[in-house]
């Protein structure tokens, strides 16, 4: 047994680490044991967590199995990093069409928390890019599934938290791209309506939009971030990436009461003074936290919490500035705090996060009790606004709130596999 | 020939270290690599990914009995055959459980063959053929045999035979003037399934240590500790003096 714990580092937990390395094998070991698949454990909270329990891990069963160039077809093994594939198929001419905030997750991780990007209104969510994938469940079945083939096996997968099966294998489509390189655009906005302005007003233009937001402002004054794919060659080009670290965990949280506000203030004048288009390399752009290995260690021995909410577009507007006042009343928040409106696209997996209207991602140092009385008075505001908490972030929402933000859970439970248990679904399904 | 793709050849190609070494080497320019294991379903679909990975280069796949020496011998003359490579690693081994050998000898027996036996054996079949021409051999070593401790001896043993072969061929290829060079590799504890079971705080990541075999090989250094801070780490837990040793529950 090993101490493992998830990219919130709120805890770690003895776990029997079985690593799948053998594609072909994978099936036997899963017949007749309970545990929980695994990909590069860097969602926040407990959805990858099956403390006391055994986690197949799938990090080594991380091969190609087949690119097609000329389609931009791709088979490969669940436990492939993202990084990986772009890194290999960029020089075909070709990208993943939706990648979340880094790429250093796996593909199963990718497809179980059915992740999303900076450009959602055009291009969905990773499950829409899936042609299939193959399922290995604890009762020594094997099935193959795709958006056309069953279905419902497939659409119970796509943000399915691993809780239907260990993802073998997958077949995903990329994209076409004429090189790496983004024009983008940087607006500084005064407050949520400017933000909303915005937002609406690039739809049209702009393939990638995100905003940062100043959380202790209270009046959601930020920065909005839009780009589009450059139409600029030179494949082979890459930035030069000084990967720096965090080498050791800070006695306190860096991110705290002292550090935030001037941190806010300065990032907000500064990137206000270099507003404008600008070209940039899309893994720079894209995964700017990539190359600081165990950045999540600023945050302190207590770790930390990500809260992530998606409110309809109707509520919109109040939710989110009632969540930012209360989060600069509380006094707590972070560097990292995301607006983005989703695209009116719904998502295939019956338990998928996004859905049209708009989302909030801020990080928390963990403060114990404050934190949790923080995280309560925003549960009250989505559960309002009729919206919903991100399971891949998630490591404490009330069972209530995940039952009615995903009207879909029974549907869900039929293709549930019972030999497959996280901390997660013991503390809102019940097992 | 500058223009002739660089032929490599990895023993234990299964291996977690290997196959990432593999990787960087597709990823560079085009290589003639041939994969050896002993099993050919593995070895094809390690294969099958590389050649994704580096769509230039040719991968061949070859099984061998890995405790033959008759057949590792054929097997590096009949590649010899196609072309004396250019750099060879050899790459095998397996962690054994150290109570299970204590308690059954033909586990020690089979640890010590895996582990020490058969490595040496291939890179004897391997030097023969690349003495007169040059290249590069690494082997993979571990900072496990630089001094024996009770919590993995028959491994630690094993591979300080290891490290004893390489310093034996280094000294004879130098007497030889030979343009082939051996680089011993020490891996310190890597994050790979074969430490699965093992805490995994302070493990290295296992592409740090492959793109350090890597850089290692094309430099040519006689000994690679990977990453480079177990130089010092077993320099002083080599020196400690043994009432000190004794009492460390390593």
């Amino acid at each position: 047994m090993v101490r493992v714990a998830s990219w919130g580092r709120l805890d770690d937990h003895e776990h029997e680490l079985v690593p799948l390395v053998d594609r072909t094998r994978v099936a036997a070991q899963v017949a007749g044991a309970r545990g929980l698949p695994q990909g590069n454990a860097r969602s926040y909270g407990d959805v990858c967590l099956n403390p006391g329990g055994r986690l197949w891990r799938t990090t080594s069963l991380d091969r190609f199995v087949d690119f097609d160039p000329a389609s931009g077809r791709l088979r490969c093994e669940a436990g492939v990093l993202l990084r990986d594939i772009q890194r290999m198929s960029l020089a075909h001419g070709w990208l993943l069409p939706v990648t979340p905030g880094t790429q250093l997750i796996t593909v199963g991780g990718a497809i179980a928390n059915d992740v999303h990007g900076k450009n959602h209104h055009v291009l969905g969510s990773f499950g829409d890019h899936v042609l299939g994938l193959t399922l290995a469940r604890t009762d020594g079945s094997v099935i193959d599934c795709g958006p056309e083939r069953q279905p419902g096996w497939f659409a119970a997968t796509v943000g399915g938290m691993g809780l239907t099966g260990v993802i073998v294998e997958a077949e995903l489509q990329l994209r076409r791209v004429a090189g790496p390189w983004l024009v983008t655009d940087t607006v500084p906005y005064r407050n949520l309506d400017e933000f909303f302005a915005l937002a609406d007003g690039s739809e049209a233009g702009w393939e990638q939009t995100v905003s940062w937001v100043d959380c202790l402002s209270g009046i959601g004054r930020g920065l909005f971030f839009r780009a589009n794919p450059a139409a600029i060659p030179d494949r082979a080009a890459r930035p030069e990436a000084r990967a720096a670290g965090v080498p050791f965990v800070p006695p306190v949280s860096l991110v705290n009461a002292l550090s935030l506000r001037p941190f806010n203030e300065t990032y907000f004048h500064l990137n206000s003074l270099k507003a404008g288009h600008a070209i940039a390399h899309f893994e720079k752009y894209n995964y700017p936290l990539d190359n600081l290995n165990d950045w999540n260690r600023m945050y302190g021995p207590r770790g930390f919490y990500q809260y992530q909410s998606v409110v309809p577009r109707a509520a919109g507007r109040a939710a989110v500035g009632a969540m930012l006042e209360a989060i600069k009343a509380s006094g707590q928040g972070s560097f990292l705090a995301v607006l983005k409106t989703f695209g009116d696209r719904p998502s295939r997996g019956m338990m998928s996060f996004p859905r049209p209207g708009v989302t909030l991602a801020l990080d928390f140092p963990n403060r114990g009790a404050p934190t949790l009385a923080l995280f309560e008075r925003l549960d009250a505001i989505v559960r309002e606004a009729g919206g919903r908490i991100y399971a891949a972030k998630d490591a404490r929402m009330p069972r209530d709130l995940f039952e009615s933000g995903y009207p879909r859970l029974a549907e869900f439970l039929e293709y549930r596999d019972p030999g497959i248990s996280s901390a997660m679904s013991r503390r809102l399904i019940g097992s | 020939m500058p223009d002739s793709p660089q032929r490599i050849v990895i023993v234990g190609a299964t291996s977690s270290i290997a196959e990432h070494c593999a990787r960087l080497w597709v990823a560079g320019r085009a290589v003639a690599l041939t994969l050896v294991g002993r099993d050919a379903g593995r070895l094809e679909r390690i294969a099958a990914d590389l050649r994704v990975r580096g769509p230039g280069s040719t991968i061949a796949v070859r099984t061998v009995d890995f405790a033959d020496a008759r057949a590792i011998r054929a097997l590096a003359d009949a590649l010899a055959h196609e072309g004396v490579p250019d750099q060879v690693l050899i790459a095998h081994g397996s962690l054994p459980d150290q109570q299970a050998c204590q308690r059954d000898l033909g586990l020690a027996a089979e640890a010590l063959e895996v582990n020490a036996v058969s490595p040496v054996l291939f890179a004897e079949a391997f030097a023969g053929h690349m003495e007169g021409k040059g290249g590069t051999i690494t082997i993979i070593g571990s900072v496990a045999g630089d001094r024996g401790r009770r919590s993995n001896y028959v491994y630690g043993a094993a591979k300080g035979l290891v490290t004893r072969y390489a310093q034996g061929l280094q000294h004879r290829l130098a007497g030889s003037g030979s343009a082939l060079r051996v680089v011993l590799v020490k891996p310190g504890p890597t994050a790979t399934p074969m430490t699965a079971h093992l805490p995994q705080r302070g493990l290295a990541p296992v592409e740090q240590v492959a793109r350090a075999i890597v850089q290692g090989s094309q430099a040519g250094k006689p000994v690679v500790y990977a990453p480079g801070k177990w130089a010092l780490i077993m320099m002083v837990i080599r020196h400690l003096p043994a009432f000190v040793f004794n009492k460390m529950n390593i």
